[in-house]
């Protein structure tokens, strides 16, 4: 008999590969608009860049099903806030042509 | 100022109980692991979903064109990422109150937030619908 018939942490695996993947597209945009603008632009692309690596590296075990499972992990709270930090780091960046 | 501390201090307890395992382990009984990654997956739901929204926000201000009210394209674009960061914060504070309710054996925790979201975004695609719709009747 199958333990686990649902496939829980392979789903899980794949759930965060999705995210890993939305996350470098969102920080493709992202670093698409900071490169149009200045100094100020690189310095924001440079710390965008920062955040999405920050990010991989956080989700890279859980993507690759390594480590304990449930709650022993920081990748979590690690992912959500460059998640945050990059929608607040593209505020300047949109804010720009207003001023 | 002691409120200022006061609420500083809350921010940084709260912000210390998501990176720290332990603080959660320390309740209740460790459920059947499936539970546990139900939870994660709720929260990469939640997490996706942010960031759709600041795709949504990136894309609005650079690929829209200038919308009849001055500065209305930015303004969707700014509300969409601040919406984005709130959704992310807001799953991780919810995955670690789901993990220490299904630790207890309790209700899970309930919210207006899903809701909230939800009428957010339909005044706002009703607003851009308007703008668009000003544009086209009266573009000429």
């Amino acid at each position: 008999m199958t333990r686990d018939p649902g496939r829980q942490p392979e789903r899980t695996r794949l759930a965060w590969r999705r995210t890993g993947l939305t996350m470098t597209v969102v920080a493709g945009l992202a670093l698409r608009l900071a490169l149009t603008g200045g100094v100020t632009g690189a310095v924001l692309a440079a710390a965008v860049v920062l955040l999405w690596a920050g990010a991989l590296v956080a989700l890279w075990g859980r993507a690759a099903g390594r480590g304990p499972l449930g709650v022993d992990t920081r990748s979590l709270p690690s992912v959500a806030l460059a998640t945050a930090g990059v929608a607040l780091l593209s505020v300047p960046l949109v804010l720009r042509g207003v001023w | 100022m002691p409120d200022v501390k006061r609420i500083i201090g809350t921010v940084r307890e709260v912000i210390r109980r998501w990176f720290d395992p332990s603080e959660v382990k320390r309740v209740g009984t460790t459920p059947d692991y499936r539970f546990s990654l139900a939870n994660e997956r709720t929260f990469l739901a939640w997490l996706r979903t942010g960031l759709a929204l600041i795709a949504g926000g990136l894309a609005a201000a650079q690929f829209l064109p200038p919308l009849p009210l001055r500065h209305l394209r930015e303004a969707i674009a700014v509300a969409l990422l601040l919406l984005g960061a709130t959704v992310a914060i807001r799953a991780v504070n919810h995955w670690t109150r789901t993990e220490r309710a299904i630790r207890l054996g309790e209700e899970l925790p309930v919210s207006r937030f899903p809701a909230v979201l939800a009428l957010l975004v339909a005044l706002g695609a009703l607003l851009l619908l308007g703008a668009v719709l000003v544009k086209g009747l009266g573009g000429r």
